[in-house]
C-alpha cells in the first residue's frame, strides 16, 4: 500500500489485511510496554489545514507508539496564513525528510493532488478531505463493528473471541444516521462497509441528503422510526455540521429541537433496538441535538472504545504503507515467511 | 548436538529420508520419522538441562516454529507427569522488531499469545524451524524484552544451516545442515503444509 487515499481504493482482501493487521496491534497495545521499534527512523508529517482533535492525536498516538518520529504541522500560526501554497508546504515538509504525510484539508481531493501531482514523493494518507473521504474513520468503525458484532449479527463475547479476523462484516445492516450531505465518514464507510459484505442504509431528512445519492451503494430513508424497526446491527450517529451550514443553520432544517425529535438518538429509540446493536458516533458529538447525553452513555455506545481503536487502525495503516520497500513493490513478493532460503 | 550424514542414503525406517529428488526438484533432507525423533530428542534435552519443566516456557516463533512449539510441549507433558501442554505454550511474533521491514515487501503480522502465567522468570525456550543469519533470533530477543523479564532464554531449532550474521548460537538443534549460501532450506510440517519434511533446493551440491 502506497498511499490511502480513499476507502474506495481498498479492495476486500486488502481492507481485510488493514483490520487483521490492527487487531494485532490493538493486542500489543493491552501491553504494559506499548512501544514497538518498527518505524523506528521515519518521520510522519500530520499536515493539519482543519480542526481536529481525536485524528490528529490519534495519528500522532498512533506513529509514535511504532517509533516514528513526528512533526505536527497546524494551518493556523503557519506560513499558510501568508498565502503559502499546498505544494510549496508539501515541498517544504518533503525537504526536511518526511516519509509519510498524514493530510486533512477542507478541500476535497486535496490528498489526491498531493499523492499524484508529482510534488513530493512521501506517502500520503489522507485524514479527511472536505465532504470528500475519510478512510481511516470508516476503517475503525469497520474495526469496531467487527469486533462486536459477527456475521448474521451475533454480539460476540468477551476479548478472548477470535474478534472476527480473517472476515468481513457479511450481512450485518448498519443504519448511518444525520447529516449526509456534509459526512466525509459516510462516503467512505458506505464504500468500505460495503465492500466487507454489509448492507447499508442512510437515513437523514431530505435537506441533508445529497443529491445523486441514489447511485451510491445502499438504501436512503428519511424515515429514522421506520429503519429502527427494522433492527439494525449498528446505527451510527453522524455529526450536525454546523460549520459547514452558514449562518442561521443555512436552512437545512427548522430548528434544532425539530431535528432532535425527528432524527435524534435517545433513551426511547435505543430500547426499541435489538438486543445486540450497538451505537457509534465518528465524535465530536452534538449531544442533545443528533444525540441524548443518556443514548451517548448508554452500555450500547462503543463511542469511547472506537477512539481507542482508532490508534490501532492507524497503527495498521502507518505500518503497511511505511514498512516495506519503500517503492512498494520493487521486490518480489515471494512468500515472505518461508523465504528462510535464498530470497535474501 | 545430532549427527550423520548431511543427506542419509541408508534410511530404514518409517518416514527416513532417502535423499530421494522430489516432484519440485528439491532433495529430502529429513523425513516425517527423522523429524519426530529429532523432536522428541530435542524434548529430553530440554528436561535434562532444566531439570525438569517446571519452569520451562515454550514460544513458537510464527509461521512454522509454533506448530513445532506445540509438538515439542506435548512431548515434554508425555515425559514429566504434572505439566500441561496448553499451559507453557505460546507464540511470539517477532515481525515488529525485525531489522530488515524496509528491504522486504510488507509482512503480515502474526499473533503474540503468552502462555497463562506469562515469561517473567520463566525459562523461555524460542522454538523456529530453520536458524540462518540470526536475525529473527535477535528481533524475538528484543520482543521478549518489552514482554517481560526470563529468567533465561534458550534457543531450539529444527534446522542450523549455518551463515550467521550475529553472534547467536542454538542450544538445541535438530539437525546441523551445511549449505550454501544459494541454497534454499524449506521445512514443512503437516498442521500447515500437509506433510512433515525438511527440503534442500538450488545450488551445487
Amino acid at each position: 500500500m502506497r498511499h490511502l487515499l480513499s476507502a474506495a481504493d481498498l479492495d476486500r482482501p486488502t481492507a481485510i489485511q488493514v483490520l487483521d493487521t490492527a487487531a494485532q496491534m490493538a493486542a500489543t497495545q493491552a501491553r504494559e510496554i506499548k512501544k514497538l521499534p518498527t518505524l523506528r527512523g521515519k518521520t510522519v508529517v500530520n499536515l493539519f489545514f482543519e480542526d481536529s482533535t481525536r485524528t490528529r492525536i490519534s495519528f500522532e498516538t498512533a506513529a509514535k507508539r511504532l517509533s516514528a518520529d513526528v512533526i505536527n504541522f497546524a494551518a493556523k500560526g503557519s506560513s499558510v496564513s501568508k498565502g503559502e501554497s499546498l505544494k510549496d508546504t508539501a515541498q517544504t515538509l518533503q525537504a526536511m525528510g518526511a516519509d509519510a504525510v498524514v493530510i486533512r484539508h477542507p478541500a476535497s481531493g486535496a490528498p489526491h493532488s498531493l499523492a499524484h501531482c508529482g510534488w513530493v514523493d512521501t506517502s500520503v494518507i489522507n485524514a479527511g478531505d472536505g465532504t470528500h473521504q475519510h478512510p481511516t474513520q470508516a476503517l475503525l468503525d469497520a474495526f469496531t463493528i467487527r469486533r462486536h458484532l459477527s456475521p448474521g449479527g451475533v454480539r460476540r463475547v468477551g476479548a478472548d473471541g477470535d474478534q472476527g479476523v480473517g472476515g468481513g462484516l457479511d450481512g450485518l445492516r448498519v443504519a448511518i444516521v444525520g447529516d449526509i450531505l456534509h459526512s466525509r465518514v459516510v462516503r467512505s464507510n458506505v464504500q468500505l462497509l460495503t465492500t466487507l459484505g454489509a448492507e447499508v442504509t442512510l437515513v437523514g431528512p431530505p435537506t441533508l441528503v445529497p443529491i445523486g445519492v441514489e447511485a451510491w451503494p445502499c438504501q436512503t430513508s428519511y424515515d429514522l422510526d421506520g429503519v429502527l424497526a427494522t433492527g439494525p446491527d449498528a446505527v451510527m450517529m453522524l455529526r450536525v455540521q454546523r460549520e459547514r451550514m452558514g449562518a442561521g443553520g443555512g436552512g437545512f432544517f427548522p430548528s434544532p429541537a425539530e431535528y432532535m425529535h425527528l432524527y435524534g438518538l435517545d433513551a426511547r429509540r435505543i430500547a426499541r433496538l435489538p438486543e445486540h446493536s450497538i451505537v457509534m458516533h465518528p465524535g465530536p458529538m452534538n449531544r442533545g441535538l443528533e444525540i441524548s447525553a443518556d443514548a451517548a452513555d448508554s452500555p450500547r455506545s462503543v463511542i469511547v472504545e472506537q477512539v481507542a481503536n482508532g490508534v490501532a487502525v492507524r497503527m495498521a495503516v502507518l505500518y503497511l504503507v511505511l514498512a516495506g520497500v519503500p517503492t512498494g513493490d520493487a521486490a518480489p513478493a515471494a512468500g515472505s515467511a518461508d523465504a528462510k532460503g535464498a530470497a535474501r | 548436538m545430532s549427527s550423520g550424514p548431511g543427506v542419509p542414503t541408508d534410511g530404514t525406517g518409517v518416514g527416513d529420508a532417502d535423499g530421494s529428488i522430489r516432484s519440485d526438484e528439491s532433495t529430502l533432507v529429513l523425513g516425517d520419522g527423522d523429524i519426530a525423533r529429532a523432536l522428541t530428542r530435542i524434548a529430553h534435552e530440554i528436561l535434562e538441562r532444566n531439570r525438569g519443566a517446571m519452569d520451562v516456557v515454550l514460544l513458537g516463533i510464527p509461521t512454522r516454529g509454533l506448530p513445532l512449539a506445540r509438538r515439542l510441549g506435548q512431548r515434554l507433558a508425555a515425559a514429566e507427569p504434572g505439566i500441561d501442554a496448553a499451559r507453557i505454550i505460546g507464540s511470539l511474533d517477532v515481525t515488529m522488531h525485525r531489522d530488515d521491514l524496509h528491504r522486504q515487501p510488507t509482512r503480515a503480522i502474526g499473533a503474540t499469545v503468552l502462555p497463562p502465567g506469562g515469561i517473567n522468570d520463566k525459562v523461555v525456550v524460542l522454538v523456529d524451524d530453520v536458524l540462518f543469519s540470526g536475525r529473527t533470533i535477535r528481533a524475538a530477543l528484543d520482543a521478549i524484552s518489552d514482554l517481560g523479564r526470563p529468567s533465561a532464554v534458550q534457543l531450539a531449532v529444527l534446522v542450523d544451516r549455518g551463515h550467521r550474521e550475529l553472534p547467536i548460537r542454538a542450544d538445541y538443534v535438530g539437525k546441523n545442515l551445511p549449505t550454501s549460501l544459494s541454497e534454499r532450506v524449506r521445512v514443512l510440517v503437516s498442521e500447515i503444509d500437509g506433510e512433515d519434511a525438511v527440503t534442500i533446493q538450488g545450488g551445487h551440491r
